[in-house]
């Protein structure tokens, strides 16, 4: 497998195979408190996510600090054991592989860091850096591990001349290319980036993304794009999902979402953007939350974004609602949306549409 | 010399050698700024050189007594720092002595660092029971006076250099433990580190290979600086007797010997302990130029 050249020819479309599949995740961090250190809460950092990732797409998820984007991706990866919720990459449930099975698939899947600098060991010059994966699932010599290094370097763009220095010696953005080779240097499938260009130069920031479109061309590469920049999302996601406090609110073709949200907070999130054309960024009005994000250790009953929502109506505060299609390739999770409300709407009041429809109590319902 | 020079100054190595050689190199010259480093690295390797080379340097065998000659003054002609009770040459028994005491310091220094980092590394790393289990037996090794455990040690093993160096290793090993417990802690939740778990490293690859490396710097500071303290605690187990024994020309045990003499004879305990002071001393000043220059902190920008 390791040897496999490039998949030359292959486009982001040509499979509608759904690589990762992620039902009903959640992570958990325990709070103990009190002198006995007794479990008194959790901090439900990803509350119940599901998502689809197709094999060759870019999915990108956004959502604002503390929202448990990260958490999620680390959490796919296994770099946390989740809670409850699977996670199928390539046909195998992650969240539950034995740790032998674990390490024989982790080839499979990689990630490319958010800070450059903290995710290279300082002590290891580069060509060890690069090869330190190769010794791990290889039993090539050195000289065939020299000359897949040399490759991965010139696949991101590093001079070969590089392969001894140390981390220090380089700069921003040539260290996230070091850890992009890193990710690559196993033929993973599946590369969750999580935030790999916040903290870079905004110069620099533009070389690394088209460098990860290049290299997702090149080698059939399927990412999960972590980041809260939403123009470089739009730059690079084919689909994306807009998280909040630990449940995606919107799941959407990139194009539909920045065109016309759905959920009232990605409308918000968007409407954020900077817009580059005066007389446009004239017209538009911005939405601008009131209140803070509640706590992830105690969020709110009902949808997570009713206490900031601008239009949350009596439902919104009792019933916490499901991700469900809304529209063709949409996934929204928002009662506004769902076909009794509208129905209810109508008629008047929004709770005779809770009692009508009882079944429609799930986790978030009152206990 | 100029092109070993460049060598190692190359930009581009070609090797992975000559990259870490080139490590070296530039901690060097970060050491030779700093002229107190380099003055404690010059008496440490004094301390090397005249160890190696002491039945060359000494004037007379330290063991010959000649009861003639006991207890002569320093300066006299042909004892330069004097004789002892037994008509001893005082300079040829710190001479000799030096290798007794770079024996001792060079095994704690070996064994007792190597023990902390493991239990020091695989405490941090795992947390919860391991921790706390590991952290308590390290606290019940602190709670003792080093010198009154390492007497009790010796005092059941009896007494002789071995054992000395035995129980000096086992009361030394707490501090480093704790020193890597806290250097594990601060990079187990670093992104280096879950990239190599990404890659499937078992643990013991993640230990030795990423995270010891990272402890060691601060490890081999706190063994610089406390060699001082070893040879300390070696001296007192010779001065009590239970170290190194007579007629060995251990430091200790010659201060020890010296002391019924201290009022009129002052150099007999003088001399053996100036050379404790000097190398205590020389063993402090490269420990502390070490911790700028291996300061992870302070990498080189």
């Amino acid at each position: 497998m390791l040897d496999a050249p490039a998949h030359p020819g292959r486009t982001r479309t040509d499979t509608a195979r759904p690589l990762v599949q992620v039902r009903d995740l959640k992570m958990y961090f325990p709070i103990y408190s009190g002198v006995l250190r007794r479990r008194s809460g959790d901090v439900k950092a990803v509350d119940g996510v599901s998502f689809d990732i197709l094999s060759g797409e870019t999915l990108g998820l956004v959502g604002e600090s503390g929202c448990g984007k990260s958490t999620v991706g680390r959490a796919l990866l296994r770099l946390y054991d989740p809670t409850a919720g699977s996670v199928t990459i390539d046909g195998e449930d992650i969240a539950t592989l034995s740790p032998g099975a674990l390490r024989r698939k982790r080839p499979t899947m990689q990630m490319v860091f958010q800070d450059p600098q903290a995710s290279l060991n300082p002590r290891m010059p580069l060509s060890d850096l690069i090869g330190e994966p190769l010794i791990e699932h290889t039993d090539w010599n050195a000289e065939r591990r020299l000359a897949r290094i040399y490759e991965l370097m010139d696949a991101v763009g590093l001079n070969r001349r590089f392969a001894n220095r140390f981390p220090y010696e380089f700069s921003g953005g040539q260290r996230q290319r070091i850890g992009i080779a890193r990710a690559l240097a196993l033929n993973p499938k599946f590369i969750v980036c999580d935030e790999p260009i916040a903290a870079l130069d905004v110069s620099i920031q533009a070389q690394v993304v088209n460098l990860l479109e290049d290299l997702q061309d090149r080698f059939g590469l399927t990412y999960l794009f972590i980041s809260h920049d939403l123009s470089m999302v739009r730059h690079i996601a084919d689909r994306v999902a807009v998280m909040y406090l630990g449940r995606i609110a919107e799941l959407s073709p990139r194009d539909a979402l920045y065109s016309r949200p759905l959920h009232p907070y990605a409308e918000a999130l968007l409407s954020a953007v900077p817009e580059p054309d005066p007389n446009v960024a004239a017209t538009r009005t911005r939405i601008i939350l009131k209140g803070d994000v509640p706590s992830p250790a105690n969020p709110p009953k009902g949808c997570n974004f009713n206490t900031r929502c601008p239009r949350a109506f009596d439902r919104c505060r009792v019933e916490k609602p499901d991700l469900v299609e809304v529209e063709p390739g949409r996934l929204v999770a928002c009662h506004l949306y769902s076909p009794d409300t509208r129905h209810a709407g109508s008629t008047g009041s929004p709770e005779a549409a809770i009692q009508a429809r009882p079944e429609h109590f799930q986790q978030g319902a009152p206990k | 010399m100029a092109g070993l020079r460049v060598w190692l100054m190359d930009p581009n190595p070609t090797s992975r050698r000559q990259a870490r050689l080139g490590q070296f190199w530039l901690g060097w010259l970060r050491l030779r700024r700093n002229p107190l480093a380099v003055s404690g690295l010059v008496i440490v390797g004094l301390l090397l050189v005249v160890a190696a080379f002491a039945p060359v340097i000494a004037p007379h065998d330290p063991l010959a007594q000649d009861l003639s000659r006991r207890l002569l003054p320093p300066g006299t002609p042909g004892n330069l720092l004097g004789t002892d009770d037994f008509g001893r040459d005082i300079l040829s028994r710190i001479i000799t002595g030096s290798r007794i005491t770079l024996y001792i310091v060079g095994l704690v220094a070996v064994t007792a660092p190597f023990l902390g980092l493991l239990i020091g590394t695989v405490s941090g790393y795992f947390g919860g029971w391991t921790d706390a289990v590991l952290m308590r037996i390290t606290d019940i090794f602190l709670a003792f006076p080093r010198l009154i455990l390492a007497l009790a040690l010796v005092a059941v093993l009896g007494p002789g250099i071995e054992n000395a160096v035995l129980a000096i290793a086992l009361t030394a090993w707490p501090p480093y433990a704790r020193v890597a417990r806290a250097e594990t802690l601060t990079v187990r939740n670093s992104d280096y580190i879950a990239a190599v778990r990404l890659q499937g490293a078992g643990v013991p690859r993640i230990i030795l290979g990423h995270v010891v490396p990272t402890c060691l710097p601060s490890v081999i500071i706190r063994v610089t600086l406390d060699m001082a303290g070893v040879i300390l605690i070696a001296a007192g187990l010779g001065f009590l007797g239970l170290g190194v024994q007579p007629p060995l020309p251990e430091w200790g045990l010659m201060i020890s010997s010296g002391r019924k003499y201290l009022f009129e004879q002052w150099w007999v305990s003088t001399m053996p302990g100036l050379a404790i002071f000097i190398v205590s001393l020389g063993f402090n000043l490269l420990g502390d130029g070490l911790r700028d220059v291996l300061d992870p902190k302070s990498a080189p920008k």
